[in-house]
């Protein structure tokens, strides 16, 4: 799995890094969603595919093998 | 359950259709939408869309391989006119029936309007684009309401450099969603940026030239924007059995029937969390009951209470807001970090003994998520202030 993260579209809701918090975290200046990891393992795959369906802004997208 | 029916095609039924497959569903899957547009985002729609900053294409919330990768009967342009629960079928406005075993209601609101003719309202892209069209230096445009809707049409409308009048009956706009004092710092926000707040207005009609005001002379506009409010589309609803009261009533479930679900803005759930029934219009809720109902309906076995803490943002001038909690019908609001003068501040909102909200402009995602936490545990207001 491959996370695309488009952050332009990112409205900072910060829903990606209350589900994978491992994953994803926030800017502090401005919220906007920072990748920690866009390869994650498979353990993480689930909160991975569940922070991209609450990301608000779909700025998310899973590159799936 | 082999065929499930979801009716509604934007955020909350894209949202069901994805988690149903997700969750292994493999039987036939309709998603039925009104418009002809494949699922898109609406909040853009008074944000970047008018702004022509985005393209509506950059609106789409998938392309169109993931589509095809969910294998939906993907209906677009139709209607969903009438329910029969007893031969369990959706009917279409083209007169076909559309048969089910589990069905995901979530056919959104649609605007109020006003009487008169020639008044703009934004709802669907095709709304923002005919808006948009008529923005242009020096045109003079009328807002009728100051919710946030028509706070982000002013502010975008200012920035393309339009003579903007905002009217709103309240003395003092989304006092009720966020409190006096917060919006009275909206208000000097417009104010500060040159469009001509005018509250406690009632405004009776479109006129053609304008807008009628109750007691009071007309305002002379261009364009008018109407934006006061939404109404739950469940007229199709009518004579289906199913409970309607200002939305499709559910229980903490998201169901309205052990075989039918609501999700979105037109779903009026019991949310435990807040011990309350609730209709809730915000992006984020729409993909999360969404998911939720589907989960319900494909394992009802297992369900869980939908008990999310709502969240919503808002973009007005320079200022980015983030409100979570159930604000409505709060007893408190009280700054508790930063200051209202520097537009940069943390609010939080009492309701009996807990805290049942937190609004944020210009604060750190870390000083926020305590907040957020301390509404999800139904944090006592003693043990935080």
């Amino acid at each position: 799995m491959r996370i695309e993260f488009d952050e332009p579209k990112c409205v900072a809701a910060g829903q990606c890094a209350m589900v994978a918090p491992g994953v994803f975290d926030q800017r502090d200046d401005d919220g906007v969603a920072i990748v920690l990891d866009a390869t994650p393992g498979p353990e993480r795959f689930d909160e991975v595919r569940e922070a991209a369906a609450v990301c608000p802004a779909a700025a998310i997208r899973l590159v799936e093998a | 359950m082999n065929r499930i029916v979801v009716v509604g095609a934007s955020a909350a039924g894209l949202a069901a259709a994805e988690t149903l497959r997700r969750e292994g569903f493999a039987g036939s899957l309709t998603l039925i939408g009104e418009e002809i547009d494949p699922p898109y985002d609406r909040p853009p729609l008074s944000k970047q869309i008018l702004a022509s900053t985005w393209d509506a294409e950059r609106l789409a919330l998938r392309t169109l391989d993931q589509l095809t990768a969910l294998r939906l009967d993907l209906r677009l342009g139709a209607r969903a006119t009438g329910l029969d629960r007893q031969e369990r079928t959706v009917r279409l406005s083209d007169g076909t029936d559309v048969p089910y075993d589990g069905l995901i209601v979530a056919t959104g609101v649609r605007p109020c309007r006003l009487p008169g003719p020639g008044a703009h309202v934004l709802r669907t892209v095709k709304d923002a684009l005919a808006l948009r069209r008529t923005l242009r230096p020096g045109t003079r445009l009328a807002i009728v309401g100051a919710g946030f809707l028509g706070a982000e049409c002013a502010a975008v409308a200012r920035g393309l450099g339009c003579e903007v009048v905002l009217l709103e009956p309240a003395p003092v706009p989304l006092a009720h969603a966020v409190g006096e004092r917060i919006g009275q710092v909206l208000s000097q926000a417009h104010r500060d940026h040159g469009v001509d707040l005018r509250t406690g207005v009632t405004v009776t009609g479109v006129t053609g030239a304008g807008v009628s005001i109750e007691d009071g002379e007309p305002v002379a506009a261009d364009e008018v924007l109407v934006a006061i409010g939404s109404r739950p589309n469940t007229e199709w609803l009518e004579s289906s059995g199913l409970t309607l009261d200002d939305g499709v009533v559910c229980d903490e479930y998201s169901a309205a029937a052990p075989e039918i679900y609501a999700a979105g803005d037109v779903a009026r759930w019991h949310n435990p969390l807040f011990g309350v029934p609730m209709r809730i219009e915000h992006r984020t809720n729409a993909a999360e009951q969404g998911m939720a109902a589907a989960r319900n309906l494909l394992n009802p076995a297992a369900r869980k209470p939908f008990a999310p803490v709502p969240y919503f943002w808002s973009d007005q001038y320079d200022l980015k807001f983030h409100a979570y909690g159930y604000l409505r019908g709060h007893d408190v609001a009280e700054v508790v970090e930063g200051s209202l003068a520097d537009r940069r501040f943390l609010a939080a909102y009492r309701k009996d003994d807990r805290v049942v909200g937190a609004l944020a402009v210009g604060m750190p995602p870390k000083a926020i998520r305590p907040w957020r936490q301390a509404i999800a545990l139904s944090t006592a207001w003693k043990d935080l202030r």
